[in-house]
């Protein structure tokens, strides 16, 4: 009944998204305020009947329905109740139907937030954002329905991937999600900017919360997803350079382009076609991400099943979007005309430099995954791009980006002088360059990486603390002064130093790492790094939905105990997949990371042990961001200000814009 | 919520990536093993080198690999044996010829278009003057005659 319900409730929300899509377009073409006045009732509506067929599949789920098909696929009695609700999201169907549901959520939020908004802009944003919703709407009612039963339900279910089982994946897809479809929010904004024929400074402010939002959940999103491939895969990877991978980290590129660009857009009036492009191509991305992963196009460790016909449904959403789009984008080429001034050497040319850099290197993440297709269609040649290549081929741009940043992020709107930022810089300069000499001479004829990745890391953090800093003015009371900046200044500083720490920590951990594969036997110990291991005992344990073998390790060093490690190798017998559960004893410099595996004949136990420094440095940086995103969206100019439509002041002299403080998100 | 393929590789064996019996006792020779192997993919998994891939194929490359350099074989001809029994297809790495030029010179002709086109666009920025485009446009003069009618 409940699941009926769920359904029903879908379907009326694909209808409400239809009359939602055409009603207020109209409306707010003739300018009829009452057919416009339909966006906003539907958009809740639309959010609150996707929000039932949520609970209602989330129900089946939690109470072991397995009269639905999607529930027997993908759960069992005995899994954890934790595990029953993530499981909603762990498959096509459901990932889906969560898909759409922050489709309506972002929806709702203009709504009901977007009271600032002019009336016609809202309506049209709405009514863009209910033509995305109607589309996956009709993807999900058309080709994968979650709600379908089953003529004879089973026993029990086939459970849930075990690789899923764990709490940092549970939560990767809805925070990827939020990023993903928060990108349809600033591609909405774009097109409704574009039929509305007016593109400025005001749009730039009213679409950065919603970049902002969906920057900052790509971001967690991609991190925790890192974060788990590193402690489940049970070698200590990071970063793989699937294609899967690739196709959230394009959007992540892709907004943190379009988020400093749109800056131009609101404080200079520069730049706008370029923004409004972006903001067109990183929802295009996000959809290129959905289809990658569903439609098995391109061989990936994440392929979902894969279905030719959902495939094409998603190609063509994807068509219709882009092209529609980027039609409307041609035709009104002339409504973007830039109105700012600036001379070469100014903040403008600094983020102009970082839209380039930022959209080359997704350049690389596109070519480097689409290549394998287009080399097989082409020219017939059957080969693989892999990690080598896009080290080889992304990191010089991220070089480049990193040097480029703290000297960027410094100058001044318009006109500046390359001689008064070097000032400033020049210690921190020489503090990174003898850290990075440091850690030269430290390690022993190995390669530049580890050195050159402090050296950036160190430039960068320092960079952003003399930005912060040279914001205080001058003269005394600079520190009372420092917390009284706005959050968005704050927010820049933190992003900034939070990308140098994950730079610094991702060329700590490739460049020196230590890696020991060897048998052990029960009592013997090793030594790693410094530190000393051994192996105390290994048992069996039973968990609730699988068995595990659990070996017992005492990691010390200079013959103190430091901790218990406990690494497992778990079996689930009903999805009948081992999985393998590394141990690992973090540290501030350092992670140490264990790893047990079969018994060898002679009575021994295979076992592998890392040496990984600075490894949490790359999931720190990577909150660092998240944070530098969540201060800057919190700043009260988004929240007091930002609708209120300024007239932007085109004879500002330089003194004015060196003097205003506090611009926020610079 | 992903991964699903990956575990294809561990459900046929649930075993280690590099296993301690394929360890070359020679540390020289054991590192350039791994680092040719870090650049070779496992042909059943997807995405994976065979470095870190649990198939049973891979490990079959893996001793391939060390066999070859026990018999002297230099890193490049390594590589070569390999590609020559399991094709292209094996190389992470794509070679730097042919059509795979178009992939390794894409972004860096990319990048200098970028600059050509923003260098054009700054220089056009800063030669204008403000006045030229403060001015209003037919369509603002007559908008702003309506509000001043209102």
């Amino acid at each position: 009944m409940i699941t009926e319900l769920g359904h029903f409730a879908l379907i009326l929300a694909f209808l409400t998204a239809i009359a939602q899509a055409v009603i207020p377009l109209i409306g707010a073409h003739k300018r009829w305020p009452g057919w416009m006045a339909v966006a906003e009732p539907a958009a809740t509506v639309q959010f609150l009947l996707t929000t039932i067929a949520f609970a209602a599949l989330t129900w089946a789920f939690v109470t072991s329905d397995f009269s639905l098909r999607l529930v027997t696929l993908n759960s069992h009695t005995d899994k954890p109740m934790l595990y029953k609700i993530t499981g909603v999201w762990g498959n096509h169907e459901g990932s889906m139907l969560l898909w759409v549901l922050i489709v309506t959520l972002f929806g709702g939020a203009v709504a009901w937030f977007g009271a600032n908004l002019p009336p016609t802009l809202r309506a049209r944003v709405l009514s863009v954002q209910a033509m995305i919703g109607a589309a996956f709407f009709a993807f999900i009612l058309f080709t994968s329905n979650p709600f379908l039963r089953m003529a004879s339900p089973p026993f029990n279910g086939q459970d849930l991937n075990p690789l899923l089982q764990d709490p940092g994946l549970a939560f990767h897809p809805p925070l990827l999600y939020v990023g993903y479809v928060g990108l349809s929010m600033t591609f909405s904004f774009a097109v409704a900017a574009l039929i509305e024929g007016r593109v400025d400074a005001a749009w730039g402010r009213w679409v950065r919360p919603y970049t902002l939002a969906a920057w900052l959940f790509l971001t967690l999103g991609i991190g925790l997803g890192s974060w788990w491939a590193y402690y489940e895969l049970g070698w200590g990877g990071f970063w793989f350079w699937d294609p899967v991978e690739n196709a959230s980290f394009m959007p992540w590129l892709i907004s943190v382009a379009m988020l400093h660009s749109a800056v131009v857009v609101e404080k200079r009036e520069s730049l706008k076609s370029w923004t409004i492009l972006m903001a067109i191509i990183a929802f295009g991305f996000s959809m290129v991400g959905a289809f990658i992963t569903r439609s098995g196009l391109l061989t990936s460790v994440h392929a979902f099943a894969s279905d030719p016909e959902r495939g094409q449904f998603l190609l063509l959403i994807i068509a219709v979007a882009m092209i529609g789009a980027l039609t409307l984008f041609a035709m009104r080429a002339n409504v973007m005309q830039a109105r700012g001034v600036f001379s070469p050497v100014s903040r403008e040319s600094g983020l102009l430099l970082n839209n380039i850099l930022l959209s080359v290197s997704c350049f690389v993440v596109f070519i480097g995954t689409m290549w394998p297709l287009v080399a097989e269609m082409v020219f017939n040649r059957k080969l693989t791009v892999g990690p080598p290549f896009f080290d080889a081929a992304f990191t010089p741009f991220m070089v480049a980006l990193g040097l480029a940043l703290p000297i960027g992020s410094m100058l001044p709107w318009k006109r500046a002088t390359l001689g008064r930022i070097m000032r400033q810089l020049t210690p921190v300069f020489m503090l990174a360059v003898a850290i990075g000499m440091l850690a030269w001479a430290m390690q022993t004829g190995r390669s530049a990486l580890g050195p050159m990745g402090l050296f950036l890391g160190a430039w960068l953090v320092g960079g952003a603390l003399v930005d912060i800093w040279s914001r205080t003015g001058r003269g005394s009371g600079r520190p009372a002064r420092l917390f009284r900046l706005p959050r968005a200044d704050w927010g820049k500083a933190v992003a900034h130093a939070g990308f140098g720490v994950t730079v610094a920590g991702i060329a700590a951990m490739v460049a020196w790492e230590k890696e020991d594969i060897r048998v052990m036997q029960v009592g013997e110990s090793m030594e790693i790094a410094g530190y000393a291991l051994r192996l105390d005992d290994v048992g069996r344990e039973q968990g609730p939905n699988y068995n595990a073998i659990v070996a017992d390790f005492t990691l010390s060093r200079d013959g103190r105990e430091i901790g218990q490690m406990r690494p497992e190798k778990r079996n689930y017998p009903v999805a009948q997949m081992p999985t393998t559960e590394a141990a690992l004893n973090n540290g501030f410099l350092r992670d140490i990371y264990v790893v047990i595996g079969d018994p060898q004949d002679n009575g021994g136990w295979a076992v592998r042990t890392y040496y990984k420094p600075l490894a949490n440095w790359i999931w720190g940086g990577t909150i660092l961001m998240a944070i530098g995103g969540a201060l800057s969206l919190s700043d009260r100019r988004y929240r007091v200000a930002a609708g209120t439509r300024r007239t932007p002041k085109p004879a500002a002299s330089d003194e004015d814009v060196q003097g205003s403080k506090g611009v926020p998100a610079e | 919520m992903k991964r699903l393929v990956l575990m294809l590789c561990l459900v046929a064996t649930p075993l280690f990536a590099v296993q301690p019996d394929e360890v070359l006792d020679d540390p020289f020779l054991e590192q350039r093993a791994r680092d040719i192997s870090a650049d070779l993919r496992c042909l059943v998994c997807r995405n994976e080198s065979i470095d870190e891939s649990n198939a049973e194929l891979a490990r079959d490359m893996r001793l391939l690999v060390r066999e070859r350099l026990l018999a002297g074989d230099t890193d490049r001809d390594v590589v070569e044996y390999i590609v020559d029994r399991y094709g292209e297809y094996v190389l992470l790495n794509p070679v730097m010829s042919g059509s795979n030029m178009v992939l390794w010179l894409a972004a860096p002709v990319m990048f200098g278009a970028g600059v050509l086109m923003a260098g054009i666009y700054v220089r056009n920025r800063s030669r204008t003057r403000e006045d030229d485009i403060a001015k209003l446009s037919e369509a603002e003069k007559t908008r702003l005659r309506e509000i001043l009618k209102n």
